[in-house]
């Protein structure tokens, strides 16, 4: 069977949506957080395919970017819940309305 | 012209006293009094210093920078410098700084001991302004600083609701005769296309009937103004109730400058009135002093009858203006400056002396006890009363002959009358508080004021005595008629003979008048007059009930008006059109909040449900 460009989209898709899901309804923040990785990197995933499909370095390059645009903010990020967590005690996301009038 | 930095230094030291007060030195009570009333007295000295040396008609009657321009119209903020405005300089200065000094003994305990005298310096500053105004846009504006000074003065005691009150109608009542001398002016200005003095005089001297059919209408309503601020009747109400102002107050404002800005203006302006319009300024002059003098007779609070004399002896001063006589009416005015502020301090005396008692029922026997006040209240109200050979008499004298002249018989009559009440309610005054038993208590500990309240007295006693012959109306006499021959001092003396039959019938009255309180209140306790007049006696009191008129009919009418827009206001502006407005805006607010539930992940899906809403139009 002949992979094209549609079943990798079809995986990227899919990657999406898992995190998506994951970020709308999980509770813990650091699961939150996971599932954005698996949202950055099922955009990767479509940048790479369009790139190899289109015979274009351009998605990869831009590939290399959100990689390390993700691990920086993976740092800062899980430096934040770290001190909300040592705030708060807890990490979860209902524990965090004071946005909230 | 020497000098010329003088009269802008007159007019704006009180308006520096002012500032230097409410901005420094408040709360220093001695440096305040002393810089407002080292300012009066400054604007005297350096008036005289003025006349000395330009003599009261200067080469330069006028100077004036130009302050703006709107299209044609060009404002000017001059200063007329003549024989009329020069003499009310040295009155409102003279007369001024005698009260001015008088209130530093009279307020002395006073709290607001500083604001009071950074209020008769703002006042003072405004008086000035109208006397030294050389066009009508810019005594306009001085007609109303004297309104407001006039207002924060009557109100000086405002945690009196009385007081409150009474500051609030004289303004209201002012107002009322403002907008008809802002109509006036506006007419004016309409037609002859000028607003200077100067101007508009020579305007009229070479085209009489420029003014046209408007002549009479236009007079009437620029005397509208002086309606209002002389308190001629019906507009005479609010002056009897800003006596709730302290004494010194009364004598400044309400007898001898700001009641006397309405005659001064009607003289100055006395070329635009025509013979129909003075017909009616003499009569309601005329019908003022009438009802006034009744009035005081049986008033018993000893500032309201001075008050109502004033109101008489202004409808005197109209009456004379409107009798095409500036002379005698300015005369009438000066002397009047004199003596009533004389009388008014005296008055201030006794009520200090008796400890805050101003019923006259309750003073008596207090010849005795307070012998310069006896003796400068008795100048005052032999002066008053147009006793030879106080000023009074000349004065007065000099309107009765003017009234002969234009024989205006039923005027005549009528000013005779009121001179015979005007010498009774005086000395119905003078014999029930100087003479007789004590009344009460306090009458018996009265005591003499203090030397700062008593000089005052006696300078202000000593021009109520000379007054009539020191050449006053030689100054006013050629400010008004070119062919006027300057009287030597011996001729002032007799002038009156010119006229005798007014002369003879202006004593005779006066005489009776003083018989007849003399046989009334000499020795009495309380007041026999109310048995024998019965009811008039008791409208007498009432003031002829026109607060109660007014009352039921124009604030009644008012409280109408005012009642239907708060209506309108309330109901159509608030509740509908506002209130639409504003309960949408509540709504869709209320609405909106409900999206922000501080839930992280809800707005995690509502941020992806838009990106696929967006997705969906930019894809279709």
């Amino acid at each position: 069977m002949h992979v094209g460009l549609e079943h990798y989209l079809t995986v990227s898709f899919l990657l999406f949506a898992l995190g998506l899901l994951g970020v709308i309804m999980r509770r813990n923040l650091l699961v939150i957080y996971m599932s954005l990785e698996l949202m950055l990197n099922a955009a990767n995933l479509a940048l790479v395919a369009f790139s190899r499909f289109n015979d274009k370095l351009d998605g990869q390059v831009l590939v290399f970017f959100i990689i390390t645009v993700a691990a920086a903010e993976v740092s800062v990020g899980l430096a934040l819940i770290v001190a909300l967590y040592r705030r708060r005690q807890s990490a979860h996301v209902e524990d965090l309305t004071s946005m909230k009038l | 012209m020497k000098y010329e930095i003088l009269p802008w230094l007159i007019l704006f030291l009180p308006l520096l006293s002012v500032a230097v007060i409410t901005l420094f030195t408040l709360r220093s009570k001695t440096t305040s009094s002393l810089i407002s009333i080292g300012a009066v007295v400054a604007g005297f000295v350096l008036s005289i210093i003025f006349i000395g040396a330009n003599g009261f008609h200067p080469a330069v009657m006028e100077i004036s920078k130009n302050w703006l321009t709107i299209g044609d119209l060009q404002i000017d903020f001059g200063l007329k410098l003549d024989a009329l405005s020069l003499m009310m300089l040295l009155i409102v200065t003279g007369v001024g700084g005698a009260i001015h000094i008088y209130s530093y003994g009279y307020m002395r305990d006073d709290e607001g001991f500083s604001r009071f005298f950074a209020e008769l310096s703002l006042f003072t500053f405004s008086m000035l302004g109208i006397v030294l105004a050389n066009n009508f846009i810019e005594m306009f504006i001085f007609w109303e600083l004297v309104g407001v000074s006039s207002y924060l003065l009557i109100g000086f005691w405002f945690e009196k609701p009385s007081a409150g009150d009474a500051a609030k109608k004289a303004f209201i009542v002012n107002r009322l005769g403002d907008f008809g001398f802002l109509l006036g002016i506006l007419m004016i200005w309409g037609i002859l296309g000028s607003l200077n003095f100067g101007e508009l005089q020579n305007g009229m001297a070479s085209n009489a009937t420029a003014l046209g059919t408007m002549a009479t209408i236009a007079g009437l309503l620029i005397f509208c103004g002086a309606v209002g601020k002389s308190a001629q009747f019906p507009l005479h109400v609010w002056l009897p109730d800003a006596m709730e102002g302290p004494t010194p107050v009364s004598a400044l404002i309400h007898a001898a400058t700001m009641v006397a800005a309405g005659v001064y203006m009607l003289c100055r302006i006395l070329f635009l009135l025509n013979a129909d319009a003075l017909h009616v300024i003499a009569y309601i002059g005329g019908f003022t002093s009438l009802l006034a003098a009744l009035i005081a007779v049986q008033q018993n609070d000893i500032k309201r009858i001075i008050a109502y004399s004033t109101l008489s002896q202004l409808g005197y001063m109209v009456m004379a203006v409107g009798l095409n006589g500036p002379t005698p009416a300015m005369f009438h005015l000066t002397t009047h400056a004199f003596f009533k502020a004389l009388l008014f301090l005296s008055a201030g005396s006794v009520i200090i002396g008796m400890h805050h008692e101003q019923d006259i029922w309750h003073m008596g026997n207090l010849r005795k006890k307070m012998p310069i006040t006896f003796w400068t209240f008795l100048i005052g109200a032999l002066a008053l009363s147009g006793i030879p050979p106080f000023a009074g008499f000349y004065s007065k004298d000099s309107i009765l002959a003017q009234a002969l002249e234009q024989k205006s018989y039923l005027l005549f009559t009528v000013a005779v009358f009121v001179a015979g009440l005007t010498a009774f309610y005086t000395f119905r005054l003078f014999f029930v508080v100087f003479s007789g038993k004590e009344k009460s208590e306090h009458a018996s500990h009265a005591h003499e004021s203090p030397l700062v309240m008593t000089l005052p007295l006696v300078a202000l006693a000593i021009f109520a005595a000379v007054g009539g012959f020191i050449g006053i109306t030689n100054n006013y006499g050629s400010q008004f008629a070119a062919d006027h021959e300057t009287l030597s001092f011996a001729q002032q003396l007799i002038e009156p003979l010119h006229a005798p039959i007014a002369m003879f019938i202006g004593i005779a009255v006066a005489l009776a008048g003083i018989y007849l309180a003399f046989s009334l209140y000499k020795n009495a306790t309380s007041d026999p007059l109310p048995a024998k007049l019965g009811v008039l006696a008791t409208w007498m009191k009432n003031k002829f009930y026109f607060d109660e008129l007014y009352e039921a009919t124009f604030v009644r009418a008012h409280d109408f008006i005012a009642a239907v827009c708060d209506w309108i206001d309330r109901w159509l502006v608030e509740g509908f059109c506002i209130g639409l407005v504003r309960g949408g805006t509540d709504l869709t607010g209320r609405a909106l909040r409900l999206v922000q539930t501080g839930n992280l992940q809800t707005y995690a899906f509502l941020f992806v449900l838009g990106v696929a809403l967006v997705l969906y139009f930019v894809l279709k």
